[in-house]
Formats: structure tokens, sequence, C-alpha cells
């Protein structure tokens, strides 16, 4: 796909950590509105991927432009932030200290500044937009319960929202399902598939049950590289895939 | 908008804070001025300067809370803005001095005299006007805060690299001071002041006046931390503290944040040693030993840090007990404030606001149950929001059902 027309455009990535290379050459492209998972052995790559993305990290060589246009590589996280890539942890992270209602409003999209936020007063308009996010998550009974208090899966969800309630266009979501009961993979699974009807969304998985029933386009990693890319039952009959992954 | 700002500082327990504040500002100078000596409720000279110098501290403290509490920025340097903001006020107490002093020179400070100093330095410009003082009471520790945190925060320095880095800072200017070519008097200082804004130094009315002077500065600055720590950008310093690039990624810039609140703390720093010079006579190096900077740290930790209103108990406390200890058995001091922080950080890991909110909250807890066993129709609800959790919870919530165990995760 031309980088023009694509959302997320990524080209001859490499990255290096004292000699390993994390990253080795990757090429990946998004289609706007597209929902994509991403599997892998350990070591694959995917985390140093989302970590280029969204600026944590800085690739030795290669090309990541968002919208076609942005170059992504010259931004720190706080503007990749405000350009409209939201990203879910691995590890669920939120502010354990504030209440499940104030986490969802910190995420609000919103200007950003120290002062805009020390002037800032609730607007109805926003209070609607956050009671409308804690139905979606399916955390309304628990607006004023501190994030420390919930449960793990809880806790992913509630850093989805947080996500949503940043409005962006593309959302990174790393092993949303990770730790997460049968049920609860499969609500999350659901969860997901709605958030993609109006966003672009690339997912990072292990659970190869959650990826089938999420039914989309897989993108196989291996060192750092794409190893097959089509839908789940065309790169589980490649191979290489078996070899390096499904196999063991 | 600037209302609604200040409003938000206001609530219960503010306004307690504000009543006892009011209390002592107003009570304590009468108490020394209009009463006569042998009466009981008569206050010492002493007491009302001693007093005063307490309120001061607990300024300092409630700067170190500010950023430590709210933000999870350890400072181990706090006394460094502290000691300028004291140097900025003793410059202008040297300048009013005039030919009272020893060598009766109209314009150099007897220190410059004494070291064959031909004229003022250009720095020491402006200082005979209180204004300008008071505008480098201020800016002084605010310029070199901001300049100072512009590249620690740019760089990412966090935690326990900030705290040492801070420590270098108070001790690099330490050392500065205490060179006689710095031109701020070296290891002696300044001192031997005469007078402020035209009042004699020594009388007991300006001892007075300094006392109230410092009981406001503290509930100023009281309201406009409470202020900002009710706010969406008090959220977002707690956010922060809990989860720096969680706030990164949601798109806040951390450093921004960080800056804006490293700065104004130092600011009120400077204000605290500004009111303190004047009540103890003397500014010096010593001001800016680490020790210092350490000890402002245990108040906090003491009182209770991210509550605002600890870390005025926690110094106000901590510095009686010292005065006692000091004088009733000198030698043990030391340990005593050693073990202090010990058994705190054990066994109080949120201080005394937090030990009394949370057997506030038990007491009605039990009391709630009680009533639900007697027949009561309305059955106990979860635990009720403790008076003393962080403020940092939004009005909208503050009826609900919150867990007192919001407490503030220790810097890594």
């Amino acid at each position: 796909m031309a980088r023009s027309s694509s959302l997320l455009y990524l080209d001859g990535v490499s990255v290096s950590f004292d000699g390993f290379k994390a990253l080795n050459e990757l090429s990946l492209t998004i289609a706007p509105g597209e929902m994509r998972a991403i599997i892998g052995p350990n070591g694959a790559g995917k985390t140093t991927m989302m970590d280029v993305i969204t600026g944590k990290t800085r690739p030795d060589s290669g090309e990541v432009f968002f919208n076609g246009t942005v170059d992504l590589t010259g931004e720190d996280e706080a503007s990749i932030a405000e350009l409209g890539i939201g990203r879910k942890f691995q590890k669920p992270t939120v502010f354990e200290s504030h209440t499940v209602w104030d986490n969802l409003e910190l995420a609000l999209k919103a200007p950003r500044g120290p002062f805009a936020t020390l002037f800032h007063v609730i607007s109805g308009a926003e209070k609607k937009q956050v009671d409308h996010l804690l139905d979606l998550i399916r955390l309304g009974s628990k607006r004023n319960e501190l994030a420390a208090n919930l449960s793990h899966g809880q806790k992913q969800w509630l850093e989805i929202g947080m996500l949503l309630a940043q409005d962006p266009k593309l959302l990174l979501v790393d092993e949303p399902a990770a730790g997460m009961t049968d049920a609860e993979t499969a609500e999350t699974a659901e969860l997901l598939k709605d958030i993609a009807n109006d966003h672009s969304v690339v997912v990072v998985e292990h659970d190869m049950v959650f990826v089938r029933s999420l039914g989309v386009k897989v993108t196989v990693l291996h060192e750092g590289s794409v190893l097959a890319e089509g839908s789940l039952d065309h790169v589980s009959a490649n191979e290489r895939v078996v070899e390096v992954y499904l196999g063991r | 908008m600037m209302s609604s700002f200040l409003f938000r500082a206001m609530d219960a327990r503010a306004g307690l804070f504000l009543a006892i504040m009011a209390a002592v500002i107003i009570l304590v100078p009468a108490c020394n001025l209009l009463l006569p000596e042998g009466s009981t409720f008569h206050v010492p000279n002493y007491a009302v300067t001693l007093m005063g110098k307490y309120l001061t501290y607990a300024l300092l403290a409630l700067a170190v809370d500010l950023v430590w509490g709210y933000c999870g920025i350890l400072s181990l340097g706090h006394a460094a803005f502290f000691a300028l903001g004291g140097y900025a006020m003793g410059m202008y107490l040297m300048r009013q001095i005039g030919t009272r002093g020893v060598y009766g020179d109209p314009i150099l400070p007897d220190f410059m005299v004494f070291l064959n100093w031909g004229e003022l330095p250009w720095y020491w410009y402006g200082f005979d006007m209180f204004w300008f003082a008071a505008l480098m009471v201020l800016l002084v520790p605010g310029v070199l805060a901001f300049v100072f945190g512009w590249f620690a925060f740019r760089s990412r320095v966090t935690g326990v690299y900030l705290s040492i880095i801070t420590q270098a800072l108070t001790y690099a200017l330490l050392l500065a001071f205490f060179r006689n070519d710095m031109g701020f008097g070296g290891n002696n200082g300044l001192t031997d002041f005469k007078d402020i804004l035209g009042f004699d130094i020594q009388a007991d009315t300006t001892r007075a006046g300094l006392f109230a002077a410092s009981g406001l500065a503290l509930v100023l600055c009281f309201l406009i931390c409470r202020a900002i720590t009710r706010s969406k950008l008090g959220k977002v310093l707690v956010a922060v503290r809990d989860a720096e690039s969680r706030t990164r990624f949601l798109g806040y810039r951390v450093e921004h944040y960080k800056l804006f609140v490293w700065t104004l703390s130092a600011m009120m720093a400077g204000i605290a040693g500004a009111l303190y010079v004047p009540q103890v006579g003397i500014i010096n190096p010593g001001e800016f030993a680490p020790a210092n900077s350490i000890e402002v740290v245990i108040w906090v930790a003491v009182g209770g840090r991210g509550t605002l209103v600890g870390a005025v108990l926690g110094a106000v406390l901590v510095n009686f007990a010292k005065t006692w200890f000091t004088a009733a058995l000198p030698d043990i001091w030391l340990f005593a404030l050693g073990g202090l922080f010990v058994v705190v950080t054990l066994f109080l890991p949120k201080g005394i606001v937090g030990i009394v909110s949370q057997g506030w909250t038990a007491l009605r807890q039990r009391k709630i149950s009680e009533d639900y066993e007697a027949g009561s129709d309305e059955p106990p609800s979860q635990a009720p929001q403790s008076p003393a959790s962080p403020a940092n919870v939004s009005p909208k919530t503050s009826s609900s059902t919150l867990p007192a165990d919001a407490e503030p995760q220790p810097a890594e």
C-alpha cells in the first residue's frame, strides 16, 4: 500500500539494543479503519514496535509515518499522543490513587498544558462523555472506586476506556487479554470489535483463541521482521510460522 | 475562572486549618503585646520569635510537600531555596544599617569594609529598596529552580538520582557562599541587622508583626497549594507521581508539570527564608547544609505527605520537640530525630494526619454499625471518606465511598 493512503506506515525500521536486533528491517502498513492483530513468539519485537510508534524508542534506521504525512520519528510521546495514537500497556497501567472517574477525566481529550488544567472546570459535555465511557467499559458502578481496588480485568478495561477517552485515530493495544478469565477474554474481544467500528486498532496478543475471535488480518513477527501476513488460517498454514511459533 | 479556582481550595478541613491559623495569628501577638508580663496568658518575647520561626519552617515544609507529596519529586535541596530567599532579605537588611555599622560606612556593609572592598558589587545594587529585595526573594530561588528543573526534568532525571543532584546543588551553594570573594559575608554571613521598613527589628511590635506576616504567608501559600492540588492540574500531578509514563502517553508533557510545581515550590521556600531571617537575626552559609534539607523531608514525613496540613503540623511538632530536646537532653536529639524517622517510615507511612484520619474513619464506621445494630434502618455503608484523605479528590466524589488507603506511594 502506498504511504499516502495509509494510516500507519513503517518501512525498513531497525532498532538494536547493545547489538541485539530487536527490530530488523520491519515494514508494516495499517489502513485507515483497519483492525490488525500482531502475533509472534517472545522476543519477536512486538513491544519494541509499539515503543517506536509511540515515540518511546527512536529507530536506528527506517521510516515511520502516521496519516501518510507525519514523521513520527521526530516526535516525543506527548505529541504523538496528541496526534491521535493511544497506547495500552502490556501490564495494566492506571492511576491507582485516583478514582475510576478521575482516571477517565484525565484521559479525556482536552488542552494538556499546565495552565489549561489549573483553571479547568469540568463541563457537562465532558461529564456525559465520561458516563458514556463508563457504560462502555462496564464500570459504571465502580465510578467512585479507587483504581487500585479494581480487579486485574477491570483495570485492563479502564485502561482501554482511558484510551478511548483520548479519542485517538489509532489504538495500540498490547495483550489486552493477559491474565483474564475466559469470560472476561470473550467480553474483551467484543469490546475491541465494538471499538474497531470507528477506530483503527492494532492488537498484540499471544492468545490464539482471542485472536481467532477477533477474526481480522494477522501479522506474524519473528526476530524483528514480518514473517507472514493474512488471515489466521492462512498464516497458520504457513510452514515457517508453524516452525517458529505454532509448532513449538 | 479565578473565583472557581480559589473556591476549590475551601472545604471543612481547609476551614478548620484557617480558623486555627487565624486564632494563632491574632492571639499570639495580642497576648504578647497587650497582656502584662505577670499574667498567666502572657506570651514571652522569645516565644513569639520562636513560634514565628516555626511558621516559616512550616511554610518550607509545605513547599516540600507540594513537590514530594503530590508530584513524587523528593527534593533533598529545598533548604537552598530557603537560604537564597533569606540572603535576599538579609541583603536588604544590611543595606538598611547605613552608618550605624561598626565602620560607619554609609554604603558598604561592615564585612566589605573589613575586606578592603572599594565599592559595592553590582549584584548588591537595588537591595536598599524593599520592593526590589522582595522581588528577588521570589525571583532568585524561582529562576534557579526553573533552570535546574528545565535541565533535570527534560533529561528525565527522576527518583533517587534527582534527590542526589538536589543535594549536590545545595552543597555547591554552601561551598560557594562560604567564600569571602562571593560578596555575601563568607563564613559569618549577614547579621547585625538594625531595622526593617523603618521599624526597629528588635522591638516587640516588629517581632509581633513579623510573626503575623509569617502566619499570613503560610495561610496564603496553603490556599494556593490547596487550590492547585484540588484542580485538574493537581490530579495530573498525582498521576505523574503514580505512573509517569502513562501520563506521558496520555499526551501530558510531564516535564512542564514538574517544572511548574518545582518553580512554585522554590519560590514559596524563598518566602519562608525571607521571613525567617529578620526573626532569627542572621543568615549564614550554614543554612545551605545538606542536613537541613533532609530534616525538612522528615518533618513532612512525620506530619503526613501529600496532605498539606500534615506538612505544617509535622514542621511545628518536630521543631517544638527539637527546641525542648536540645535544651533538656542535648546529646539525645539527633538520635531521637533519626529514631523518629525510622518509626514513622515503618509504622506511620501516612504520618500523623494519616493515622488520625484512619482512626476517625474507623470510629465513625463503628458508630454507624452500632446504630444499625440498635435498629436503625440505614444499612452500614462502606468506610466513609476520611477527612484527611488526599486532597486530590474532586468535590464531586467527596461524599462518596472512598477507602482511606489512598496513600501516596513512596518515591522510588
